[in-house]
């Protein structure tokens, strides 16, 4: 085996990837069980598979972030070992990470320029700016990707960094590029420009390992298709693989992705908001004059990309956040002045966005986290002292009730995958009489198998005559869930529509855009 | 791919909120305008307060009534918090805020020195000697911050200087080896911080205030043990020797500050700039900043995380390890216990009041030497306002930078965050 030192150059275009028998273990888990992989030069290699499937720690280690336990990194059928991202880069490996690997103070020449900066010598590495500069528009022209290098990144929309990501990649001159889940962030607009960049791209000769856990993309742009369970390769498929069978490969059994429900029957009004304006943390406004209604018996969906006050508007309903201006009122009577914990006691179920954060206590077992908001009421205890016999008991029920998979209700939370911990949120939030669920991303980071459970809850708990308010960036989710959707762009609800929507107008609505057609249904 | 889509996404701000950092600046300026022409003004006497060139009341001097003086600063105090605040010449925000400090302190001394003189070369070759330290150990700060490191150790680095200095110096007899011993005292705790908290990822907060105690306790022991048996022995090092550049140093107040010194002003000064262009200009700054902001994004275009953290670390411990050496082998030379007395923790409200930076960092420090070397001035003049209130000073500004009260201080993102590569 031979390694690699930056920037020493072994291969000449085009690039041919091939994975041979990669294991890597973290303790008595196998994340990768000898996965044997060939990326063709110039093809998008989608490599599907669920949260937690192995995906990314697969690609870590061929960028260099991990060491495999087992098995070979071929380039141009040579054995490569990398040591760290220089030495992949220097293979012809680039990587753009989920969560983008950019400094937000840095501008983006700066960005782009890290680790293989120009330098005019000198002991500390004089650095050479306007060269970086330079280097920054020939590689954003050569491949039709704009990026303003004087910017800074924090003052970009996550589109644009993501271009700048792309760019940093091909500025290192590599010939594979590794995408992990890069459509999480975009809006369908973008995610239909970043497509259109992977052919562009593929047609250069580059190749592209695309990794993701939505079909229809896959469907959409990949050469082939290998699915990856538990570590292990379940099968390799071609694109035109319906997406019904793709994702009972992914899962391991057949699975319904459509959600299956009755026209909602919607009574009186329950939530009602008006002239809602609130600030996110850093005082700017968040919410701009929010008027929403949610009835009883219906779901109303709120789409938009995210950070357009949709956090900042869940928040201001459950006393998280200060209001500003407007009111906010439950069947008739006003939240604004009441505790988070006599919003929740008033019957407000709550689902937060932010699982790890607000959800759940991760140390605390199963069973205390299902008591979290009843502990010091009956049956579960009072003031003094809490029931265990009473926490016990619901926890047994809870867990069968919600299929929860675990090995005991007295496991930390913390242990569970993150679709078992979120099923533990909700079990929490149904387990008591509602008027309100709200549920802010109920399935981010949750495996299809518990989607298809969730988003059953969900729908339950509609037919009981509850209302329903549902926060979700991922459309398809907010279409297969709602009765009603409201478009919230930058702090504003643009506009009220029908799930039959068609995609592409939803689509422009998340991007601002409301044409003439849409005036009359705006509220 | 640009199409009207992602532009219309870019504009995903709010307008910016009325109470900027400039308002509130602006706010802060006429308040203390008013009290400075008022309350200075109303308690001036009417005589002259005489700024002297030469050491005693005769000679040059910039003379000014007393009353007058701290009506009129008081004024012009007022004038620059109004520009401010009404966002006039914007990209002018930082000189008119110096302006509207500066006069402010005037006014002050305007009240105080009337009928009085206030020597000007003393006071501002004092000001620089007692900002010495700070400045020194502020760079440290600067050093380890910026590359995510919390060293709130400073007081601990200067004492081992400090020390170190002593005690080698005298026994080698050479003020030159005693220097460089400062700098390795220092390097011993800095290099102890680095390997606790980036190796072991404890609490760099609480490292560093163990290091501060165990530098307190090592060097009070072994000053009672050793260095106090015999003096001439362990305790008498040699002076840094003051040179006078010919020539430079005949320009009035300014040469004789500068020019005709010790060696460590010059180093200071120097580390000012070389930090601020490395920070700003080099490779090796920009990949420290990125490494203080964001780790892991450093980690993944190939930038040693941890060894460039135990890099700047210990490069610190060098330049604190030097600013130890000022108590001993500038300020007094000899060693006494605790001799720092809390030097470091305000050459650490430095760091924090100048923002991280090198530049910033020496403003602070030349303030808070200036407002010790006042307060020394003012006790013996016997003037109305307690010198403990000046002494204060630097912690009062420490508590309105870190509440942000006048905009709030940003400090690098990974800062006291270990790097754990996953």
């Amino acid at each position: 085996m031979k390694s690699l030192s930056w920037p020493y150059r072994i291969r000449e275009i085009p690039l041919k990837l091939e994975l041979r028998g990669i294991t890597k273990r973290f303790g008595d888990l196998v994340a990768n069980d000898h996965i044997d992989i060939t990326v063709e030069p110039g093809e998008v290699h989608a490599l599907l598979g669920e949260n937690g499937a192995g995906k990314s720690t697969l690609m870590n280690q061929l960028y260099g972030l991990l060491q495999p336990d087992e098995g070979q990194i071929l380039v141009n059928d040579e054995p490569l070992v990398f040591r760290s991202p220089r030495d992949a880069i220097a293979a012809g490996i680039g990587m753009v990470h989920q969560h983008f690997m950019l400094v937000p103070v840095f501008t983006v020449a700066e960005n782009i320029a890290l680790g293989s900066e120009e330098t005019r010598g000198g002991p500390l590495g004089w650095l050479d700016r306007r060269r970086s500069r330079r280097d920054v528009i020939e590689t954003s022209e050569r491949y039709g990707l704009p990026v303003d290098p004087d910017a800074l990144v924090e003052d970009l929309p996550v589109g644009a960094q993501q271009r700048v990501e792309i760019v940093k990649a091909l500025t290192r001159d590599v010939d594979l590029l590794i995408l992990d889940e890069p459509t999480a962030v975009l809006t369908p607009q973008e995610t239909q420009e970043l497509l259109a960049v992977m052919r562009s791209l593929t047609a250069m000769g580059k190749s592209i390992v695309f990794i993701t856990h939505k079909l229809k993309e896959v469907k959409a742009i990949a050469d082939r298709i290998t699915v990856v369970r538990r570590g292990k390769i379940v099968g390799t498929a071609s694109p035109d693989t319906s997406e019904e069978e793709l994702a009972a490969l992914m899962v391991g059994r057949a699975v319904s992705l459509e959600v299956s429900k009755t026209p909602a029957e919607p009574g009186r009004s329950v939530l009602k908001l008006s002239g809602l304006v609130v600030d996110d943390d850093r005082g700017v406004r968040a919410v701009d004059g929010v008027d929403l209604e949610v009835r009883a018996g219906e779901v109303l969906g709120i789409a938009g990309v995210q950070g357009n006050g949709q956090t900042e508007l869940v928040e201001a309903v459950m006393g998280l956040r200060e209001l500003r201006a407007g009111t906010v009122e439950l069947d008739n009577e006003s939240l604004a002045t009441l505790s988070t914990k006599r919003i929740l006691r008033a019957g407000v179920g709550y689902v937060p966005e932010d699982r790890s954060h607000d959800g759940v206590v991760k140390e605390f077992s199963i069973a205390e986290n299902l008591i979290l908001d009843m502990y010091d009421r009956p049956p579960f205890g009072n003031a003094f002292k809490i029931d265990l016999g009473s926490v016990g008991t619901n926890a047994k029920e809870r867990v069968e009730q919600f299929d929860i998979r675990c090995m005991s209700p007295d496991n930390a939370v913390g242990t569970l995958s993150g679709g078992n911990q979120q099923k533990v949120v909700v079990a929490r939030e149904m387990s008591r009489p509602l008027r309100l669920l709200i549920a802010s991303q109920p399935t981010r980071g949750v495996d299809v198998g518990s989607i298809e459970f969730i988003h059953g809850r969900i729908i339950h708990e509609r037919d009981q005559g509850t209302a329903v308010l549902v926060v979700s960036s991922e459309l398809d989710e907010v279409v297969g869930l709602a009765d009603r959707i409201a478009v919230m762009y930058r702090g504003r609800v643009l506009a009220i529509v029908s799930p039959d929507t068609p995609r592409e107008e939803l689509g422009l609505l998340m991007a601002g855009i409301t044409g003439n057609a849409r005036e009359e249904e705006t509220e | 791919m640009s199409t009207a889509t992602v532009e219309e996404i870019g504009e995903v701000t709010a307008p910016e909120p009325f109470w900027t950092r400039q308002r509130r600046l602006g706010v802060a300026l006429v308040l203390i305008g008013v009290l400075a022409a008022v309350l200075f003004g109303s308690l001036a006497p009417s005589e002259a307060a005489r700024f002297t060139l030469s050491e005693d009341a005769e000679g040059a001097a910039l003379s000014i009534n007393g009353q007058f003086g701290a009506i009129l600063f008081g004024i012009v105090t007022i004038i620059t918090g109004g520009l401010l605040f009404t966002s006039f010449a914007k990209r002018y925000q930082n000189l008119l805020l110096s302006l509207g400090i500066l006069t402010f302190v005037l006014s002050f001394l305007c009240w105080q020195v009337a009928g009085k003189f206030l020597p000007l070369v003393d006071t501002t070759s004092g000001t620089l000697q007692l900002a010495l330290p700070l400045i020194l150990g502020a760079l440290a700060g600067v050093l380890g911050e910026r590359s995510g490191v919390v060293n709130v150790a400073i007081e601990g680095q200067f004492l081992m200087g400090a020390f170190a200095g002593a005690l080698v110096g005298t026994m080698a007899t050479s003020v030159w080896v005693g220097l460089i011993s400062a700098a390795v005292g220092g390097v011993i705790i800095a290099a102890i911080l680095a390997v606790l908290s980036i190796r072991y990822l404890v609490d760099q907060t609480v490292v560093g205030i163990v290091l501060n105690l165990f530098a307190l306790g090592v060097t009070g022991f072994l000053y009672e043990r050793l260095m106090q048996n015999d003096a001439s022995k362990y305790n008498e090092p040699p002076r840094l020797p003051e040179w006078r550049i010919p020539g430079l140093a005949d320009i009035p107040v300014v040469g004789t500050v500068l020019f005709d010194t010790n060696l460590l002003v010059w180093v200071a000064l120097g580390l000012v700039v070389l930090i601020h262009f490395g920070l700003t200009r080099t490779r090796w700054g920009l990949r420290t900043r990125a490494v203080g902001e964001h780790p892991t994004a450093a980690d993944t275009v190939g930038i040693r995380v941890r060894g460039l953290r135990y890099m700047n670390v210990l490069l610190g411990g060098v330049v604190a390890g030097l600013g130890g050496a000022y108590f001993t082998l500038v300020a007094t030379g000899s060693f006494t216990k605790n001799m720092t007395a809390g030097a470091g923790f305000i050459a650490l409200a430095a760091l924090i009041f100048g923002r991280f930076t090198p530049f910033g960092a020496l403003g602070a420090a030349l303030f808070f030497g200036f407002a010790q070397k006042l307060a020394t001035y003012l006790s013996a003049v016997g003037s109305p306002v307690p010198s403990q209130f000046l002494n204060m000073l630097p912690y009062i500004a420490t508590i309105i930078a870190v509440a942000g009260l006048v905009g709030r201080v940003r400090a690098p993102a990974a800062d006291g965050v270990p790097y754990i590569k996953s």
